[in-house]
C-alpha cells in the first residue's frame, strides 16, 4: 500500500463512502486516522462538535496500547474495540496495520448492525487503496 | 511519517519531545501552551499519574500558517520519561517526523542523558529510522539552576556527552522560565518542514 499521500480523488471516494455508509445510518461522526495519530479524514453530521485532532492522538495510544496488550497474551491484534458510555459509544475498527477507523454514535443504532456495515466498508476502503 | 492531504491542503506533523525523566518535556509544551494560546486550537491533553508524571504522553496540536498553500499543522507530543514506561515511550514515537532531546543539565544527571539517548537511538530503529536521518534538536535544560547553586554541566561537556557525533543544533534553555523553548521549537519545525519538502521533490 501506498501510503503518506493520498490522492484527492481516493479521498474523494472514501469520504462518499463514509457519508454514504455510516453518516447516513445515523453515526455521529467517522474517523480514519492512521496509526501515528495523524487524520486522514473526518466526517460528521456537520455538528462539529468534537475536537478531532485530540481524539485522533487519544485513540491512536489507545489503540496502540490495546495491541501491545494483544501481543503480550500471544495473540496477533486485536483488531477491534468497542466503549460504551450512557449516551454515546466509539467503535475502533482496524482497517490495515496502519489505519483506524472509528465511529461515534449513539444509542439509536445498534452495535451490530453498525459493525456489518463498518466491516463493508472496510472492504471497500482497502479496494480503494489496492487501485492506487 | 507526516501525512499530507492533497483536498484539504494540510500537512501534519509529528514532533517529539524525548528525555530522561524529570529533564522538563512537559514543561516545554506547558510554556508553549500558554505563551501561544492563539495558534492553538484546543487543550493541551496530558495523560499522568497521580503523582503528575507523563503516564503516556502530552498533546498538543498548533498551527503554524502556511507554506505553499498548505495548511501545516504542527503536533507536539512528548514522551514518559521514566525508565520503566520504554513500551509507551516507543509507540509515541510511531510515526515521528521531527525529534527535540531534552538533556538535563544538572550535573547529577549526566549519566541519565546518555542513557536516554541511546535508548532513542534502538527505538528508532525498531521502526527502521536512524537518529542521524530525522530532524533532531538538541536542548540543555535547566541553565537557570546554576544561579541557585546548583551544579551544572557546561555545555561543552554536554556536547561531547550527547551531540559529538550527531552533530544537531543545539540550545541552551530553562523550559520553566521560557528561555530558548520558543528557539527550540523554530529551529525543530524549520529542519522537520525541510526535510518533508526534501522527501516529496
Amino acid at each position: 500500500m501506498n501510503y503518506g499521500i493520498v490522492s484527492q480523488e481516493q479521498l474523494e471516494q472514501i469520504d462518499a463512502l463514509l457519508t454514504d455508509k455510516l453518516i447516513s445510518l445515523g453515526v455521529e461522526c467517522v474517523i480514519i486516522i492512521d496509526m501515528a495519530g495523524n487524520i486522514i479524514t473526518a466526517k460528521d453530521r456537520g455538528e462539529n462538535k468534537y475536537d478531532v485532532y485530540s481524539f485522533a492522538a487519544l485513540a491512536a495510544g489507545n489503540f496502540a496500547t490495546v495491541d501491545a496488550m494483544a501481543k503480550l497474551v500471544g495473540e496477533q491484534e486485536f483488531s477491534l474495540l468497542f466503549h460504551k458510555g450512557q449516551d454515546s459509544n466509539i467503535h475502533f475498527s482496524k482497517i490495515d496495520d496502519e489505519l483506524l477507523l472509528i465511529s461515534m454514535f449513539g444509542k439509536e443504532i445498534s452495535l451490530g448492525f453498525l459493525r456489518l456495515n463498518v466491516v463493508d466498508v472496510i472492504e471497500k476502503i482497502q479496494k480503494i487503496w489496492d487501485k492506487k | 511519517m507526516s501525512f499530507i492531504n492533497l483536498k484539504e491542503k494540510v500537512v501534519q506533523v509529528k514532533i517529539v519531545y524525548y528525555g530522561p525523566g524529570r529533564c522538563g518535556k512537559t514543561t516545554n509544551l506547558e510554556y508553549i501552551n500558554q505563551t501561544y494560546r492563539k495558534q492553538i486550537m484546543s487543550e493541551m491533553v496530558s495523560l499522568k499519574t497521580h503523582g503528575d508524571r507523563t503516564l503516556f504522553f502530552d498533546f498538543l496540536p498548533f498551527d503554524m500558517g502556511q507554506i505553499k498553500g498548505y495548511d501545516i499543522k504542527i503536533q507536539l507530543y512528548t514522551v514518559p520519561g521514566q525508565v520503566k514506561y520504554n513500551a509507551t515511550r516507543k509507540l509515541v514515537l510511531r510515526g515521528v517526523d521531527g525529534i527535540v532531546f531534552v538533556a538535563d543539565a544538572m550535573a547529577k544527571q549526566r549519566e541519565k542523558n546518555i542513557r536516554s539517548l541511546n535508548q532513542l537511538h534502538e527505538n528508532l530503529q525498531s521502526y527502521k529510522e536512524s537518529i542521524f536521518n530525522i530532524p533532531l534538536v538538541m536542548q540543555y535544560n535547566k541553565v537557570d539552576l546554576k544561579e541557585h547553586g546548583i551544579p551544572i554541566l557546561p555545555t561543552e561537556v554536554l556536547q561531547k556527552d550527547l551531540n559529538s557525533r550527531l552533530k544537531v543544533p543545539y540550545y541552551e534553555a530553562s523550559a520553566i522560565t521560557g528561555y530558548n523553548v520558543a528557539e527550540t521549537l523554530k529551529k525543530i519545525i524549520s529542519s522537520t518542514v525541510v526535510s518533508i519538502q526534501k522527501k516529496l521533490l
